[in-house]
């Protein structure tokens, strides 16, 4: 039953060949099966259970849509009513959510079945899922390896084959660099498509929910549900939602693909080179114009982001305090006390980091050297972005600069862990949607391609992926466990 | 030593505006609930949440720009203010900054009736308050009450303009009866809804640069603006001619020992790290949006203070409760339309209660006739109907008399079907019944009698049982007059018309 697409999934309920509870059982044993992987923070196999009955009946009503009943798993970032919702961080250790973020609450509404928790990088700062409080996720491919960050509890599920599909959240490539090191199909949609209500904030202005699943399509019907305006966040925007899976086979004959010069240099590793040749060739093959384009702002991207995402952070986070909820640290001597010792000992050392980085660029006499250029740098790669996308379709480009890494490799050198992100940090800063998709392995572990795409041309990238994974497998293999 | 010294005074005042909820989330304003009972999951900051701007807050900003004549931004950006504290849920206040809602504008004082001194307002921005530290029977402990968490505020800069805590009182009265009257905020300064803080210096006469200034904290009504103010500069002259030196920082009123008490320095100060807040977008006011407030403007004190006094003749005391409380103006202002609106001038002609308004009204002069609907109506509003409110301890929002029933009184007094002495026995019944006064009137027997043959028989009467009485009268002795209207009143079951009364009276005893 883990094999099967939620398509598929749903004929199979519909028809009854199996039922949601017994689909829910299967992949809760699995989660259990495979609980070395470090992919869950919390199982909720009673709630789950629970709700399967309830999608049963459901189903049984005719009143299901596509993801009744279909086990799935969220980002422990996504805050989960009734439900411990830490985020990774031992600062939430003991955080019972009493309210669902609206995302939790529309797929909840589609009768979804919740299995638990996904681990995380700490507050989502990471790129590796080794700063999470729960323990670094191990990449199902090879378990000394990482599965990326930081939604990287999210790739691990997906790719074991521990849920059917997942939610995440990127800032900087959050969802798509773990999609690429697991191996699995990764969405981050335009900024403001998908409200952030109840999505616990790392970088307000880059952060964006999305979906993650083993196929484009499976992608496409879970972000169609959790896609759209949302009242209670101001800054999602009320375009109304295409189907996204309408549009999944147009053909692909005249779509304009742009390479940005300045990621395909000598710099890229001959492996990851190779392994897109390869696939760019497919897209030859179906149609599509190649054309090298030029973004030259793209090289200050890393830099403006660790100002504008730490700036934020240090002021998203400041609402940890030990004082309304949260961890809070022993007898308090003081007030000063209490915040000292309450942050210090329930924070770690990425969080802190960042959290230092921020107040450093927002302080009185650094604001405009850092806070302010890193804006403007950020509207200039917005203005390449949308240069390039006024000549191409899409743009393509690597997820990452390697494979996996191993565990323990980089967490030592945050500069080495901030350059893995190069590929996938300029596409937050300008707010577009991009994808990460399977496009093949090196040395046995697997490789994404980046799809990315103009403002709300989510339909468009689902297309691209899909025609891809029609005529490649590599979203079908699996990792032996 | 000799040096005459100026002193120069800044205020900040926040009024809380008076919304149905807070700025930025659904929960209630309302003060005085029980602790954390209006805190939603907004309020209390949880992982998460999110932050959606009230709209009746921007247009309550906007109203207040635009009675200051300022200039309203086009474009306004929120602001996160970076500080911990433990009544500040989220670590930080969202405020503005750099792109406030309301610009430049002025407002003029005036005192002791000297010419009107214009004082510069710098700016007026939008932000949430905070919630309340409680330090009392918590053991050692400190309480937080996140109610007021996220209530709007409108923190409304002023210029250095003012040279005295007189003239600063006078501002700080003038702002108070602006938002007060506008209805952007209830003014209740016990309750905290508005507040003001004060930055004071001095500098010898002539000076053109500033003194070095200190704000003062935590002044919660006129009278301790006043003596904050003036402690503050009797300090400060102090310790400069003493050689000292004024530090800038923040100091406390303490209104007990009235004095001023060094709260923190300059150095401990908190850099907040202003920045655009990544939660809201910038607020756009469009000129449809402005044009739509500028129609609904309310009118401004001055101008309802003119109106009362020149057009309605209102007494002064009058003319001043209506501006101190808008809400019984506006009572009044619904019950005297109400009672314009019905207003019947062939009836009144013929039964207005004095010969010399009876031919204002025939004369069509319709500015007095204003004068006397208003009169009749304030003088009721404040009578009746404010005894009865403050017996009862209402508020006039809750009066059981609406203005519709209590212009229907007016007019059946205004044409002489009742006196005003049946008139408080009307309002009794209209208080405690459903029913209108001319039904009340008419089922209780109340209507005036304006028959001459029926108020002559009955003189007639009275004269002939007081013979000794008239005899007197016509001798000089005029108090015997009154002996006599009361003792036909009397007879009248107080129903009698007065103006028929004292007529006939008159001539009989001539």
């Amino acid at each position: 039953m883990h094999n099967k697409t939620i398509t598929e999934l749903a004929q199979g309920l519909r028809a009854k060949e199996f039922s949601s509870v017994e689909l829910t059982q299967h992949f809760s044993n699995r989660v259990k099966q495979h609980a070395d992987l470090n992919a869950f923070i919390t199982v909720t196999e009673d709630f789950a259970l629970h709700a399967a009955q309830l999608a049963d009946v459901r189903i049984a009503n005719g009143k299901a849509e596509l993801l009744t009943g279909i086990p799935m798993a969220h980002k422990d970032i996504f805050c989960t009513q009734d439900v411990k919702t830490t985020c990774g961080s031992k600062m939430l250790d003991n955080f019972i959510a009493p309210y669902n973020a609206t995302v939790v609450g529309k797929l909840n509404a589609a009768g979804v079945v919740n299995l638990g928790k996904l681990n995380m990088d700490e507050f989502a700062m990471g790129s590796s899922n080794e700063t999470s409080f729960y323990g670094a996720v191990k990449n199902p491919w090879n378990k000394n390896a990482v599965s990326g960050g930081s939604s990287g509890g999210s790739a691990a599920a997906v790719a074991a084959k521990l849920a059917v599909c997942a939610t995440g959240s990127d800032t900087g490539g959050s969802i798509r660099q773990p999609a690429a090191f697991c191996g699995i199909t990764g969405i981050k949609p335009t900024y403001g498509r998908v409200s952030r209500y109840g999505m616990i904030a790392y970088a307000s202005s880059l952060d964006q929910g999305g979906s993650m699943a083993r196929s484009a399509e499976d992608c496409a019907i879970l972000l169609q549900t959790m896609a759209g305006f949302d009242a209670k966040d101001s800054t999602s925007v009320d375009v109304s939602v295409p189907d996204y899976c309408a549009d999944l086979n147009k053909p692909l004959a005249g779509l304009k693909i742009g390479l940005p010069k300045e990621f395909f240099t000598a710099d890229l590793n001959a492996d990851m080179a190779a392994t897109l040749e390869t696939s760019i060739n497919e897209y030859r093959k179906l149609g599509a114009e190649i054309k090298e384009v030029s973004m030259p702002n793209l090289k200050y991207a890393i830099p403006a982001y660790y100002v504008i995402a730490s700036a934020e952070c240090s002021s998203n986070l400041s609402r940890f305090d030990g004082v309304r909820f949260g961890y809070r640290c022993e007898n308090p001597a003081d007030l000063n006390d209490l915040y000292t010792r309450s942050r210090g000992e329930a924070f770690g050392k990425e969080v802190k980091r960042r959290i230092l980085m921020g107040t450093y660029a927002l302080s009185a006499g650094y604001y405009d050297a850092y806070y302010l250029k890193a804006q403007q740098v950020r509207r200039l790669i917005s203005e390449d972005f949308k240069n390039a996308l006024n000549e191409v379709d899409v743009i393509f480009s690597p997820v990452t600069p390697t494979p996996a890494f191993n565990i323990g490799e980089k967490i030592a050198n945050p500069i080495e862990m901030y350059l893995a992100d190069i590929y996938t940090i300029a596409i937050n800063l300008a707010g577009l949607p991009a994808m990460s998709i399977p496009a093949g392995f090196i040395n046995g572990l697997p490789v994404g391609l980046q799809v990315i795409g103009n403002y709300f041309d989510e339909a468009r990238l689902l297309n691209v992926a899909h025609a891809y994974q029609n005529v490649t497998d590599f979203h079908k293999q699996s990792p032996s466990l | 030593m000799n040096t005459q010294w100026e002193v120069v005074i800044g205020l900040e005042i926040h009024a809380q505006l008076a919304t149905k909820t807070k700025i930025f989330s659904g929960a209630a304003t309302a003060y005085g609930a029980e602790p954390n009972t209006q805190a939603c999951v907004i309020s209390l900051g949880m992982p998460g949440v999110l932050p959606v701007l009230n709209e009746d807050a921007v247009r309550k900003a906007v109203i207040f720009g635009m009675a200051i004549e300022a200039e309203i931004a086009p474009y306004s950006v929120f602001a996160r203010k970076n500080y911990f504290y433990p009544d500040l849920p989220k670590g930080y206040q969202i405020s503005q900054f750099e792109l406030p809602i309301v610009g430049k504008g002025r407002l003029y004082i005036e005192i002791d009736g000297k010419p009107p001194i214009p004082i510069g307002i710098t700016r007026a921005h939008l932000e949430e308050d905070a919630g309340k530290s409680l330090h009392e029977n918590f053991h050692g402990s400190t309480g937080i009450d996140l109610n007021r968490a996220g209530t709007p505020l409108l923190e409304i800069v002023s210029e250095p303009d003012m040279r005295s805590a007189k003239e600063a009182v006078a501002y700080v009265r003038k702002i108070h009866e602006l938002v007060h009257n506008l209805r952007i905020c209830d003014g209740n300064m016990q309750e905290g809804s508005f507040r003001c803080d004060a930055n004071v210096s001095i500098r010898p006469q002539g000076q053109a640069e500033f003194g070095t200034r200190a704000e003062i904290k935590n002044i919660n009504s006129f009278n301790f603006i006043e003596k904050a103010i003036n402690y503050e500069v009797e300090r400060q002259i102090e310790l400069i001619e003493n050689g000292g030196k004024v530090v800038q920082e923040t100091r406390l009123y303490d209104s007990d020992k009235d004095e001023t008490r060094s709260m923190r320095s300059k150095e401990e100060a908190n850099d907040y790290r202003y920045f655009p807040d990544p939660d809201l977008l910038p607020v756009f006011i469009s000129d449809e949006l402005k044009a739509d407030i500028k129609r609904n403007m309310p009118e401004l004190p001055d101008s309802k203070r003119k109106r009362y006094g020149e057009d309605y003749c209102l007494s002064l005391d009058q003319v001043e409760y209506f501006l101190s409380e808008p809400s019984f103006a506006e009572f009044f202002e619904d019950t005297h339309e109400e009672f314009k609106q019905r207003f019947d001038i062939e009836k009144a002609k013929k039964n207005f209660i004095r010969d010399d308004e009876k031919n204002l009204i025939a004369n069509h002069i319709q500015n007095e006739v204003t004068q006397i609907s208003a009169k009749l109506v304030a003088n009721w509003v404040m009578g009746e109907l404010l005894r009865r409110l403050n017996k009862e301890g209402l508020s006039v929002e809750q009066s059981k008399i609406s203005p519709e029933r209590l212009a229907g009184l007016g007019l059946e007094i205004a044409y002489g079907s009742i006196s005003d002495k049946i008139g408080k026995q009307v309002f009794e019944l209209l208080w405690n019944g459903s029913e209108s006064a001319d039904e009340i009137i008419e089922t209780q027997g109340l209507r005036q009698i304006t028959d001459t043959g029926a108020i002559e028989a009955i003189i007639d009467t009275i004269l002939a049982a007081n013979e000794k009485q008239a005899e007197q009268y016509r001798g000089g002795n005029e108090k015997m007059f009154g002996f006599f209207v009361g003792q036909v009143m009397k007879a009248m079951q107080g129903k009698g018309n007065p103006a028929e009364i004292n007529k006939i009276l008159k001539a009989k005893l001539a």
